[in-house]
C-alpha cells in the first residue's frame, strides 16, 4: 500500500466531486501545477487507489425506469459453490451490483430494468434460475435522497 | 432527444472505458473525430451523459468497513420519512440514503474506518435518528461486481 499525503487527499476530494476533471483542472482547484498533479494522479492510478473512471448516464432518459435491490439467500449452503453463483449472477447484464454480505442475506444485488414487467422477466428467467438461489426479497427504489462519499 | 444506433454504440463504448479520448472512441465506432465529438456534446447537453465518476479504493484510504442499513420507519407519524431523511443527511459517514418500496422503507450505506469507528457512528448518530421501528444491518464481505453500466 502506498503512502497518501494531504495533497493526494485533496486531489481525490476534487475527483470525488467531479470525476470528469483533467489534471489541469484538478491542479487549479487545489493550487498545484499541472505536471505535479498529473504525476500524483498517475501514481494513485498505478497503486490502484484510483481504480478507474466510469461514465454516468441518466438511466431514465435511456428507458430504464426501474431499479430494484434484491436480498438473496442461498438455498443449500455448502452444496452450492459460491463461485458458481457469483459467476452466473455477475454475467447478467441487468445486474449492476453483486455484493457478498454478512447478515440476514448472503448477497445484495442491484438490478436495472425498463419497467416492472421487464423486472419480472429478469427475476423469473435470470435470477430465480441461478444455481443455489433460495429466498429473494425485492425492494423497489423510489428515490435517491443522498448520494455522497465519505469525507477523506 | 431521440437516440439512434450510433449514439447507443458510443454510449456502450464509453461504458466499457470512460477514460478513452474522443479520437480513440471515434476510431472504435468507425467514424471520424468531429461527428463523434458533436454526438457526445449533444448527449451531454441532453443530460443523457451526466458526467464521470472516479472509482476510489477506500480501503487504501483507511476505510475498511461498509455497512448497509435497512430501516423500517414508524409510518403512523405523518412526517416520519422527511424528518428521518433530514437528520440522516447530516451524518457524513452515511454515503447513500434511498427510499424504497418493499419490506423496508429506507436503505443507507455507512462507510467507516473499522468496526470500532462504525460502532461509534452507530451508537452516537444512527440510533438517535427519529421514527425508527426496526433496523437491520448487512456488512460487506466482498464486492463481486460493481458497475454503472446499463444494458444498452
Amino acid at each position: 500500500m502506498i503512502d497518501i499525503d494531504d495533497t493526494d487527499r485533496a486531489i481525490l476530494r476534487a475527483l470525488q466531486k467531479d470525476g470528469g476533471l483533467n489534471a489541469k483542472e484538478v491542479g487549479e482547484a487545489i493550487g498545484l501545477s499541472q505536471p505535479a498533479t498529473w504525476r500524483r494522479i498517475k501514481r494513485l492510478e498505478e497503486a490502484k487507489v484510483i481504480r478507474g473512471r466510469s461514465v454516468l448516464l441518466d438511466r431514465s432518459k435511456l428507458g430504464f425506469e426501474v431499479v430494484v435491490y434484491l436480498g438473496v439467500k442461498l438455498a443449500t449452503r455448502g452444496r452450492v459453490s459460491l463461485e458458481d453463483f457469483e459467476r452466473a449472477v455477475a454475467a447478467i447484464p441487468e445486474v449492476q451490483l453483486v455484493q457478498h454480505v454478512l447478515g440476514v442475506y448472503d448477497y445484495r444485488l442491484k438490478v436495472v430494468a425498463r419497467d416492472l414487467a421487464d423486472f419480472e422477466r429478469i427475476l423469473r428467467r435470470r435470477i430465480m434460475t441461478l444455481p443455489g438461489v433460495g429466498d429473494v426479497e425485492s425492494n423497489v427504489l423510489l428515490s435517491d435522497e443522498k448520494l455522497t462519499s465519505v469525507p477523506i | 432527444m431521440q437516440i439512434d444506433a450510433t449514439d447507443r454504440r458510443l454510449l456502450r463504448l464509453l461504458q466499457d472505458d470512460a477514460s478513452q479520448s474522443v479520437s480513440e472512441l471515434a476510431a472504435k465506432a468507425g467514424m471520424s473525430t468531429a461527428p463523434c465529438w458533436r454526438r457526445l456534446e449533444k448527449l451531454e447537453a441532453a443530460g443523457i451523459i451526466i458526467g464521470r465518476k472516479v472509482d476510489i479504493d477506500y480501503s487504501a484510504l483507511g476505510f475498511t468497513v461498509l455497512v448497509f442499513l435497512r430501516i423500517t420507519l414508524d409510518k403512523t407519524h405523518a412526517n416520519a420519512m422527511d424528518e428521518f431523511v433530514r437528520e440522516a443527511r447530516n451524518i457524513p459517514e452515511v454515503e447513500t440514503i434511498q427510499t424504497l418500496l418493499g419490506r423496508v422503507d429506507i436503505r443507507m450505506d455507512v462507510r467507516a474506518r473499522d468496526l470500532t469507528h462504525y460502532q461509534e457512528i452507530y451508537r452516537t448518530r444512527i440510533l438517535r435518528l427519529p421514527h425508527m421501528l426496526d433496523l437491520e444491518a448487512l456488512m460487506l464481505v466482498s464486492e463481486v461486481k460493481n458497475t454503472e453500466s446499463l444494458p444498452l
